[in-house]
């Protein structure tokens, strides 16, 4: 194998296993050791400047991150579980001062350049923080009275409270946005014609998917779509519903629909999904909460009618099927030839997917939409085929989370104020990154090295006969601060590096000795998939890199395998001669500002 | 030194030997050695020879004397017996337990210092009485817990950290050791576990005085240029006779060290165990005792370190059968058999009549 080149910043980004997945590239260890050390407004920060929302992604965030965790790779025996990052974003959120000292400030010189940002959801929002602190004039549209978008209307508010919400959205509310809230817009002719200088359409993807089999439109009053129910439950426009439920539908909008419903008047409340139950598409943990309260998921269900009397929707029948797989590993749901089953219910939610939707964005204003009706956005600077009109979030590429809606916010943002600056949108700045000893002393390191054998802690709980009495009573209760310190110490720092310096190494070997996981070898260069298997324990992992050095005094070669490694630092201790040393890597993504622009990046800050 | 203990994690796929226990199940404390030394490697191939011969960790007494090797039992086999004798003192201490209790497998730590200065007469003559047991000597050729003045070992003409020539001539253990009639004797290099884990588990199984002279450098203070026990020195230096293969015991998967293909000739030892080893030295016969000890000398006088099995005895006798004595470790022994009563003592009168 060639020698590994750490001087690419992806290869340590990598190692970070949960930074390297979340799409805003969040600087999870660095937060985490900060909420250990009680530093809450410093841990609060770093997330409020990567991911924008920390207090709504601690509660509802897909996390990404936690499936990736290394800790889960690690642990002994039967618990093998992440670190809960998302639970700990939600501990720097709950216990963190007042920070709006801290928050950017709005130059009173404006730069002169109009945005208008179609959508007050996450991806919108996020440009907004961005750009706002440049002296941008920015004009927010949205059809519902409140900023937030979905995060306010489809997420309930027993999952995240409306104070929170408020708190994160007011903070951008604040840089001086002039907001049309309650103003649908129907044009987008009429918005460019308000020549503005850039455009982002951040609209989400806002219309759920209907079910067209016998029935919908004679039992109609009581069949719903799920987002739009839950928007009106959102704003209180919806109160009650039937005692019998049936959610269709296998994604999180079917767990909140079928919590909420638990909430408003449901008492036998039931999901029904065509899949099986490992492939719902809604994450573990919200299927789990839905177990909790005890609704059951009926899985391999297809639904064929709904059955109507007097106009009265009584119930559903469902074909019952099996999943078969051809040679290609394809999945096929046959009929098992039972007879239909016939669910008896009240009221149904429709969760079965969302759509975009672009009815108001005119054909002929230069943005080329493909054969799906979705707009041709450029993945990387999130531009349309109309140069100044960009698209992020769901908008862009289709129902995802919010993580994403931000991470394209931020992306857009640095788009937006390249166009404005008449520069070229594709010349995009390369993140900041920093590697930097954490030696203190001969054997001090500045992160806490000591690994903790603690298994994951559990997120208290309010109780759930209050809970499902009270549709506002948020139901996880968060860690405590001593908690919090607990599980915090359960993150293996993977931002602090094992960085090899061949020229200084003598081969004695002790780093081998010493590595609890058996992670380094020295051996005879060979090819990739030789050398994972010659490796002091086999190298099995191929989403994981071998760190290789170059040649060393006696011709071997120092491969390491930095999938299992605890990053304790053991190896650099036993280090006679400083060869191994732990440095911390900390890359923050480039945000829209002067040091993205061609005529003042510094150097080394340039494209990559 | 270190100040965290090594977590316990470990890799997922770590295997589990046939009495169940992993590799890591061998470990002791975490040294407070000095970082890089020697001795944690050699401390890491007596763990990993323990665990590939399934070695119950009860069975093992590991006894020392005084010194940084010394230290080392407290680092390794952690649910073992041990034993941290006096500054050379620890062959007494080990023949003395090895009469007391036959039964278990003695693993005699001591260093350059403790063998070769102050317990030289001791080391001389454990290994004429022949006791059964694996004595190492972490042979790193200075006084490192008093800051690097050369050992007996040191060769004549190396310098010192500080720059002094050494004028003594030096003392061989390994040549001492098959002139005093171990019955095993080898020599290895802290750095190369591949020949060092091998010779290990041979001595451990030779019924007989194993003596293993493996150098360990100091990277405190004989790490330098102009020292003879530096790793660069010794691996510039290093002559192998031979490597040692295994396929008495199961194969497990061991770094292999590539080394150039030789004459492989197989030696049944008394228990019924085959050692396999391949030849690296054309002409080096490890049978012959006389032989060894001048191939040593003949090289030694080149500079050059000659390692592998030098020598093996492969019929050895040991300490308990030259004296006669009992099969049963004392703690085996009833009060009957302590006194057999006047029946008895009638029959060896009678004999003696």
């Amino acid at each position: 194998m060639k020698p590994t080149d750490i001087r690419n910043p992806d290869y340590f980004h990598k190692v970070v296993d949960c930074q390297w997945a979340c799409p805003a590239h969040t600087p999870v260890p660095e937060y985490i050791r900060l909420i250990a050390q009680g530093r809450y407004d410093d841990a609060y920060m770093i997330n409020w400047y990567s991911n924008v929302f920390p207090g709504v992604l601690g509660r509802t965030c897909d996390r990404p991150c936690e499936p990736a965790c290394r800790r889960s790779r690690v642990e002994d025996g039967q618990s093998t579980e992440p670190v809960a990052i998302c639970r700990l974003k939600r501990v720097a959120a709950d216990y963190k001062d007042d920070i709006r000292a801290r928050l950017p400030q709005v130059p009173k010189q404006k730069n002169g350049k109009r945005v208008a940002l179609i959508g007050a959801g996450p991806a919108s929002l996020t440009v907004a923080r961005d750009l706002a602190p440049l002296g941008y004039h920015l004009a927010v549209y949205d059809q519902d009275p409140q900023g937030g978008g979905m995060m306010r209307t489809q997420i309930p508010k027993f999952r995240l409270p409306e104070s929170v919400l408020d708190e994160e959205v007011g903070y951008i509310e604040n840089l001086g946005l002039e907001t049309h809230f309650g103003q649908r817009v129907d044009s987008l002719k009429a918005v460019l014609a308000e020549n503005y200088d850039a455009v982002f359409v951040g609209c989400g993807a806002p219309r759920g998917r209907d079910l067209e089999i016998p029935g919908r439109q004679e039992a109609a009053a009581n069949i719903h779509i799920g987002i739009d129910w839950l928007s009106s439950v959102s704003f209180g426009h919806i109160e009650k519903i039937g005692k019998r439920v049936i959610v269709l539908g296998g994604g999180n909008t079917a767990m909140d629909c079928c919590r909420s419903s638990k909430r408003l008047g449901g008492e036998d409340v039931k999901v029904i999904v065509r899949s099986g139950y490992e492939e719902m598409k809604a994450s573990p943990w919200e299927k789990e909460d839905a177990t909790h309260e005890g609704i059951p998921i009926l899985n391999f269900l297809v639904p064929k009618t709904f059955v109507h009397h007097n106009g009265k929707l009584t119930g559903m029948t469902f074909e019952k099927v099996k999943a078969e797989y051809d040679a290609k590993g394809r999945r096929r749901l046959v009929p098992t030839g039972e007879p239909d089953h016939l669910y008896e219910c009240d009221d149904v939610l429709i969760a079965i997917g969302q759509e975009n939707s672009f009815p108001w964005i005119e054909r002929d204003v230069g943005i080329e939409f493909d054969e799906w009706g979705m707009p041709k956005v450029d993945e990387v600077t999130f531009q349309s085929s109309r140069p100044g009109v960009f698209f992020g979030g769901d908008a862009a590429f289709g129902p995802k989370n919010i993580i994403w809606a931000v991470a394209h916010g931020h992306e857009a943002a640095i788009s937006i104020d390249k166009f404005c600056n008449g520069e070229d949108v594709r010349e995009r700045p390369a993140p900041m990154v920093n590697l930097m000893s954490q030696k203190m002393g001969i054997h001090e390191w500045s992160y806490d090295n000591d690994v903790s054998l603690d298994q994951r802690f559990k997120v208290p709980w309010n109780d759930v006969r209050a809970t499902l009495k009270n549709i506002k009573l948020e139901v996880e209760k968060g860690f405590d601060p001593a908690t919090a310190f607990k599980e915090a110490q359960r993150c293996l720092n993977c931002d602090a590096q094992t960085v090899f310096s061949h020229n200084l190494c003598i081969e004695c070997d002790a780093c081998v000795d010493i590595c609890p996981m058996d992670c380094i070898t020295f051996t005879d260069n060979a090819d990739e998939s030789d050398l994972r298997k010659r490796l002091n324990a086999p190298a099995t992992n191929l989403t994981q890199d071998l760190y290789v050095s170059e040649a060393l005094k006696t011709g071997r070669i120092m491969a390491k395998d930095e999938d299992v490694c605890l990053h304790c630092g053991l190896c650099a201790e036993r280090c006679p001669t400083g060869a191994w040393d732990m440095q911390k890597f900390f890359l923050e993504m480039t945000h829209a500002g002067p040091s993205c622009r061609d005529k003042h990046s510094a150097p080394g800050r340039k494209a990559a | 030194m270190t100040y965290i203990a090594k977590p316990k994690l470990h890799h997922p796929t770590l295997p589990a030997n046939k009495i169940g226990f992993t590799r890591r199940d061998y470990e002791g404390k975490i040294s407070t050695l000095c970082a890089g030394c020697g001795h944690d490697s050699i401390s890491a191939a007596i763990i990993q020879a323990c665990w590939e011969l399934d070695i119950e960790p009860h069975r093992v007494a590991k006894l020392s004397g005084i010194g940084c090797s010394s230290k080392t039992p407290d680092y390794f086999l952690g649910n073992s017996h041990g034993f941290n004798s006096v500054h050379g003192r620890m062959p007494s201490v080990l023949t003395g337990a090895n009469l007391a209790n036959r039964d278990l497998i003695y693993l005699g730590v001591s260093g350059d210092g403790d063998s070769a200065s102050i317990g030289i007469g001791q080391f001389a003559h454990v290994m004429r009485r022949g006791v059964n047991m694996v004595y190492i000597v972490e042979n790193n050729g200075v006084y490192g817990l008093t800051k690097g003045q050369f050992s007996a070992t040191a060769d004549q003409g190396s310098k010192s950290k500080r720059g002094v020539v050494n004028s003594d001539s030096p003392v061989d253990l390994a040549a001492l050791a098959l002139q005093l009639g171990a019955t095993f004797v080898g020599r290895s290099f802290s750095g190369d576990k591949g020949q060092l884990v091998p010779l290990i588990k041979a001595a451990i199984v030779h019924p007989g005085a194993a003596f293993l002279d493996v150098i360990s450098p100091c990277v405190a203070f004989n790490n330098h240029t102009g020292s003879t026990r530096s790793y660069e020195y010794v691996r510039e230096h290093n002559e192998p006779v031979n490597r040692i293969d295994f396929d008495y015991w199961p194969k497990r998967e061991e770094i292999t060290v590539e080394y150039p293909e030789g004459e492989v000739v197989s030696v049944t030892q008394h228990d019924g165990s085959v050692l396999r080893l391949r030849k690296l030295a054309k002409n080096y016969d490890a049978h012959d005792r006389i032989t060894a000890m001048n191939y040593i000398q003949q090289h030694q006088a080149k500079g050059e370190v000659v390692t592998g099995l030098l020598y093996v005895d492969p019929d050895p006798e040991d300490l308990h059968r030259h004296l006669n004595t009992a099969d049963a470790p004392f703690n085996a022994l009833s009060a009957g058999d302590l006194c057999p009563g006047s029946a008895a003592l009638e029959k060896i009168n009678a004999s003696l009549r």
